[in-house]
């Protein structure tokens, strides 16, 4: 091989693509040619000055979350879909079942009960429809603002996450005749819908029961009316509403 | 873990290989903010796309997205960064020997300048190679070029680099 003929060669040689008989007919050309040998010796500096000079950029750790969280978010939702006819037949037969209740009943059914399966049928609808939150952010200093001028009251609102129970965003709702806040958190795979309206003067006593599976914590804290729906079970939810009466 | 959960799929495939995702883009966009712009949309795409990642290379994968991501948002936006190069120039190369000089005088900042100053697809695969260490058919899969079109491009790439160098230490 002449130097014209090794010269496409040489870079392949100097990143290890060529095959071994290739290699022995450049590299024995290289030793026996000035020429090349400069040619050589240059590409290989210029190669370790390149790998050698710490020229790598690193993914920046708040990227890194960003995209974890992301990835954490979307895959929810996907799995949220795929669970959706699921969702729509215990919807289905929730209903079936209210109807029934409503026409074995005699008599018409109390505002409490009425408050009850409307919470319910909220926590359900919230799960259905890919729209369990209106505003999603893990950032209380986010979901808190956003109520600002979409109620008349402002519900406290804290991230729980270090102690398993983080905040996932917020939504309006309608529940009893007006607006309620609606916070979302989650405690594992559980969705928990927190409700919140200003209590006016009147008292509910704490109460927790259960109905058609999902667990319902009633409690007045600090003024605020909170009705909270989940299907996680009672200890957990029960320590949620703890730490926010704190 | 099951096949279906695409957030266990994608913290298998792409996390893993988020740096070398960060430094393709960062050193096609050129700042850090649109590298984290182009990598967060890379990552959309790559949990879109995660379900149907047959197994082989999931680096190269990966890479081959950020890099489609990056050129999508510099055509957008900065259309005059991409210049179509003429790939079959090979023939022409002489290498002029370095400057020996010029390469141990070189510091870090320098070769980052000179490596950020070249075109876009001849940087792409210097930085394949030499920062990443990828093999010619890596590099050939993630820019979606011949083989024979990945070695001449880091031919040229390390010529222009060493003119670069060369030109730095007269001036």
């Amino acid at each position: 091989m002449n130097c014209t003929e090794i010269y496409p060669l040489i870079h392949a040689y100097a990143d290890g693509e060529l095959d071994l008989v290739r290699s022995l007919e450049v590299e024995r050309h290289i030793k026996s040619c000035a020429g090349c040998t400069a040619k050589w010796d240059s590409l290989r500096s210029l190669q370790s000055k390149l790998q050698n000079s710490k020229l790598v950029y690193r993914a920046p750790d708040s990227l890194r979350k960003k995209i974890k969280q992301m990835a954490g978010g979307e895959a929810r939702e996907t799995r949220r879909s795929d669970l959706q006819w699921i969702w729509r037949w215990l919807a289905a037969g929730a209903t079936a079942f209210a109807v029934v209740t409503l026409l074995l009943r005699p008599v018409g059914i109390s505002e409490h009960e009425q408050l009850m399966a409307e919470a319910v049928g909220s926590h359900v609808r919230s799960l259905m429809q890919s729209h369990l939150t209106d505003v999603a952010s893990s950032d209380q200093h986010t979901v808190k603002p956003w109520f600002d001028g979409k109620l008349d009251f402002a519900p406290a609102v804290k991230d729980f996450a270090e102690q398993g129970y983080p905040l996932v965003g917020g939504r309006l709702d309608y529940l009893g005749g007006h607006d309620v806040a609606a916070l979302v958190y989650r405690r594992n795979k559980h969705v928990i819908n927190v409700f919140v309206w200003p209590a006016k003067g009147e008292t509910v006593k704490p109460d927790t029961e259960i109905r058609q599976g999902y667990v319902i914590i009633n409690r007045d804290m600090n003024g605020m009316r909170y009705c909270i729906v989940s299907d996680l079970n009672e200890k957990e939810l029960g320590d949620l509403v703890d730490m926010m009466g704190k | 873990m099951s096949v279906n959960d695409p957030q266990a799929e994608f913290e298998r495939i792409v996390l893993p290989h988020l740096d070398a995702a960060y430094n393709l883009a960062r050193w096609l966009a050129g700042n850090d903010h649109d590298a984290e712009d182009i990598t967060q949309d890379a990552c959309v795409r790559a949990l879109r796309f995660v379900g149907g990642f047959r197994g082989g290379n999931s680096r190269s994968w990966l890479l081959t997205i950020v890099r489609n991501t990056a050129f999508t948002w510099l055509k957008k936006n900065r259309p005059q960064a991409i210049v179509s190069i003429d790939d079959d120039e090979l023939a022409e190369i002489e290498d002029k020997v370095a400057s020996d000089s010029a390469l141990r005088s070189a510091d870090k900042e320098v070769l980052r300048a000179a490596l950020a100053d070249l075109p876009l697809e001849f940087r792409e695969a210097l930085v394949l190679r030499e920062l990443e260490g990828l093999s010619y058919k890596e590099i050939a899969e993630v820019a979606e070029v011949p083989v024979g079109t990945v070695m001449s491009r880091l031919a040229r790439a390390r010529r222009l680099l060493q003119e670069h160098l060369n030109r730095k230490e007269r001036s």
